[in-house]
């Protein structure tokens, strides 16, 4: 099975492999959801929904509804 | 005189674009650190050196050129439309000094529409903390451009930034990425079709959704025939062409940029383990809302208490110093009183938005759209709605404006309609008086009881807020993507003079926008009170000497009998009296009908009315707080403003849609007057069966 980034846990690092999905909002990838950049977990609301991300030093929040779709690598933890 | 130079100021949400604004203009338009802040286009003139002026536009922030919410897009518009009087003839890109290389991708999408291009690298104050070092003449050579490194907290760089918008013909309008590399063939066919429009702005238009915008796109109207790419293909060559773009950004910030992590610190992430804890965060929250309420409650009694006594001084004062007579009645009995309704409740006004402003400032406000989203979610409502939600409760009108960078209609649409049940400063007049003459003082657990109902009173409208936009998310049938990413910013110690700044102008506009309205109705219903028709009124004083005359009544009873017949027979007593068979059963007598009605266009004017309605006629010096309480229930006895009725007139309060404004702000924000119209019937009747049932159970 694919990891995504619904799967990250705190203290993991991970870096972004694949972010064609139709579902992911162009807005995500403007602020620099793309492959290749380092992605990190700092929070997650309760039920892991929402996640608070840092993506190569940009910090944001998404919906688990668009984690699921953003493909990762997850490089240590 | 030379033309003016139209620079407009655009960037990313949240990098100083409105400080740069308010620094360059001397104006103080709203700052905070939250991003969307900004939701549509401010103007300002900026005086240059050697007698130049430059007209300076503030704009929202975004992230890029494709818009995906309503505030994004009025950059859009502004860009693609070189007739509007505001195309800028040179645009001055704001970016944030530690997220530089996000801001460089909406530059570079500017730079492409070969619009001349300033780029102001703010906020370099941060730079020595965060360890960053930038070569600015290999970067203004790499982006083709000019930079002002400026700090509008410490008021550098920005003569710089004034000298190179006087210079702005010197700037280059070469593009820095060539977009149409994505798909040279697609692109070349466009040239083919258009050879005098600019590649890049034809491409803006055709990927834009259309969703929100009415502009005038006539000159690129036959582009329609170039849609004929699906969606999903459009979609994949807009990530292509990010990617392109960073790809320049990287390999150009290598060069000009560098991060010493090590010396870099950062308090975020220890704030937010705690702030945005599971447990911890929501308890500081609910701590936080707990505390204000309570602030605003005890701070503001003693200023309270001083108004009040200060006005009542000056009413007695204006009338025994100046000639007897219409005129001096008029300022004394309706004009002073109605304004001391008004003056008297500045002191709360200013703790809320204190507060308020103080959240914004700190970047708090995110973490509490991080913390709420999924409850919100719940209830038809996002996580950004509770921006709107909080900001509600000093005043709707800017709140509704602040859905606008909800990215889902539906979602807005919801926020929209459910915002005005928050608490806003206006009800508060109304809950204080009332709360100080129905609910006795004392304590629980260190908390006092007033303050407590207060507190409940506000979580009564939210609670009406979201329960009401969980059965709008069930009725509106209404299709639309939803998505949801929210920048996180850095924690920033708010800036006192922002913070002052945003109180006083705040409460200006409080007190002079609710003053206009209350100097005009208490003038109109000072001529009501004081004029009426027929026998009855012009006769009083033979009617009721007559009536009385068994009685062994002194003269000044006497007198306030005379009085108080001539205002039941005035030409507002008359139509006092004609709706009171709708009120009676919710426990008011006519005079509160008529305040109720009268603050149909504004919730705060109630309490002025009743004070000028009881001080028409009225010779003694006294406080409207007194005066109230003195009131009488003509049919039940006992004091007017009792627990049932008081708890009626808070509940009615608490959800009549009671404010011209807000209806006239929801048809402007909706395009409709289905809207506010059911916003007026649907809360207006709800808050009449409530106060009804409250008053009925309660007697
Ligand atoms: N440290 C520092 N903070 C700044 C500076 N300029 C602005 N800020 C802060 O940055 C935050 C955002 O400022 P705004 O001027 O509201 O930003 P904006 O770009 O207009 O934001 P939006 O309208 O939301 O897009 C505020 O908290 C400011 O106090 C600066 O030079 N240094
Ligand atoms: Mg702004």
């Amino acid at each position: 099975m694919q990891v995504t980034l619904a799967d990250i846990k705190r203290g993991q690092q991970a870096i972004i492999t694949d972010v064609s999905s139709i579902h992911i909002p162009l807005k995500l990838l403007e602020m620099g959801c793309l492959p290749g950049n380092l992605v990190e977990l700092v929070q997650v609301a309760p039920f892991a929904d929402p996640m608070y991300l840092n993506i190569n030093g940009t910090h944001l929040a998404i919906r688990k509804e668009t984690a699921i779709h953003i493909l990762i690598d997850i490089t240590n933890g | 005189m030379a033309k003016q130079i139209n620079v407009a100021l655009i960037g990313n949400p949240n990098t100083g674009k409105t400080s740069v604004f308010n620094a360059l203009t001397g104006l103080n338009q709203k700052v905070g650190n939250y991003p969307g802040i900004t939701v549509e286009k401010k103007e300002g003139v900026c005086k240059l050196p050697r007698g130049v002026k430059a007209h300076i536009i503030d704009l929202p922030g975004t992230y890029s050129l494709n818009a995906s919410s309503l505030d994004e897009n009025v950059v859009i518009e502004l860009l693609l439309n070189k007739n509007d009087k505001d195309f800028p003839d040179v645009a001055v890109v704001v970016s944030d000094v530690e997220n530089l290389k996000r801001n460089l991708l909406l530059f570079t999408q500017i730079k492409d529409l070969e619009i001349p291009t300033i780029l102001a690298i703010n906020m370099s104050d941060r730079m020595k903390y965060k360890g960053i070092q930038l070569d600015i003449p290999l970067l203004e050579k790499e982006l083709q451009t000019k930079i002002a490194l400026i700090s509008t907290r410490k008021n550098k760089g920005i003569d710089e930034l004034k000298e190179l918008i006087i210079n702005y013909k010197e700037l280059s309008v070469k593009p820095c990425v060539n977009a149409s590399e994505i798909d040279p063939n697609y692109f070349d066919n466009l040239r083919k079709a258009f050879p005098n429009q600019l590649l890049y702005k034809l491409w803006l238009v055709i990927t834009q959704d259309v969703n929100f915008g009415k502009t005038d796109r006539n000159e690129v109207d036959a582009i329609n025939s170039f849609k004929t790419k699906s969606k999903a293909d459009l979609k994949r060559l807009q990530q292509k062409e990010t990617i392109k773009r960073y790809q320049f950004i990287n390999s150009t910030l290598k060069k000009g940029h560098t991060i010493d992590l090590k010396s870099a610190k950062d308090l975020r992430i220890q704030l937010d383990r705690i702030l945005t804890h599971k447990v911890w965060g929501y308890l500081i929250f609910f701590i936080i809302l707990l505390t204000i309420f309570q602030a605003i409650y005890v701070w503001s009694s003693v200023p309270m208490d001083l108004i009040d006594t200060a006005f009542a001084f000056l009413s007695e004062w204006t009338k025994n110093s100046l000639p007897q007579g219409a005129f001096t009645n008029l300022i004394a009995e309706g004009i002073i009183p109605g304004l001391g309704g008004i003056v008297i409740f500045i002191p709360q006004i200013a703790f809320l938005f204190l507060f308020i402003s103080v959240l914004e400032e700190s970047g708090y406000m995110s973490r509490v759209v991080f913390l709420m989203d999924r409850i919100m979610r719940r209830f038809g409502l996002s996580g950004k709605s509770v921006v709107p939600l909080i900001s509600g409760t000093a005043c709707a009108i800017p709140a509704i404006m602040a859905t606008r960078n909800i990215e889902s209609w539906k979602e807005r649409l919801i926020t929209i309609l459910v915002t005005p049940f928050t608490t806003c400063s206006a009800r508060l007049p109304v809950y204080l008086i009332i709360i100080s003459l129905v609910i006795p003082e004392g304590k629980f657990i260190g908390l006092d009881y007033q303050a407590l109902t207060l507190m409940l009173l506000y979580l009564i409208g939210f609670g009406t807020a979201i329960f009401s936009a969980w059965l709008l998310n069930k009725i509106l049938k209404i299709k639309s993507k939803t998505f949801f990413v929210v920048e996180m910013p850095n924690y920033k110690l708010p800036l006192f003079k922002n913070v002052v700044l945003t109180v006083i102008e705040k409460t200006k506009s409080f007190v002079f926008g609710a003053g206009k309205i209350i100097l005009a109705i208490s003038i109109v219903l000072w001529f009501l009170a004081s004029y009426g028709p027929g026998d009855d009124f012009n006769n009083a004083e033979s009617i009721v000497t007559t009536a009385y005359a068994s009685e062994n009544l002194s003269s000044e009873e006497l007198q306030q009998k005379i009085a108080s017949h001539k205002l039941e027979h005035s030409f507002i007593g008359i139509a006092g009296h004609a709706i009171e068979p709708a009120i009676r059963p919710l426990g008011y007598d006519w005079k509160i009908g008529i305040a109720i009605v009268s603050s149909f266009a504004a919730r705060e004017v109630f309490v002025g009315t009743l004070a000028t309605i009881y001080s028409v006629g009225n010779d003694e010096e006294e406080t409207i707080k007194n005066r109230m309480a003195g009131e009488v229930n003509p049919i039940l006895g006992g004091p007017l403003f009792n627990f049932a009725s008081g708890i009626s007139l808070l509940l009615f309060y608490a959800f009549a849609m009671q404010c011209m404004s807000t209806l006239a702000i929801v048809k402007r924000e909706t395009n409709s007057w289905k809207w506010p119209t059911l916003q007026l019937v649907i809360m207006s009747g709800f808050a009449y069966i409530v106060a009804l049932i409250a008053f009925q159970v309660l007697k």
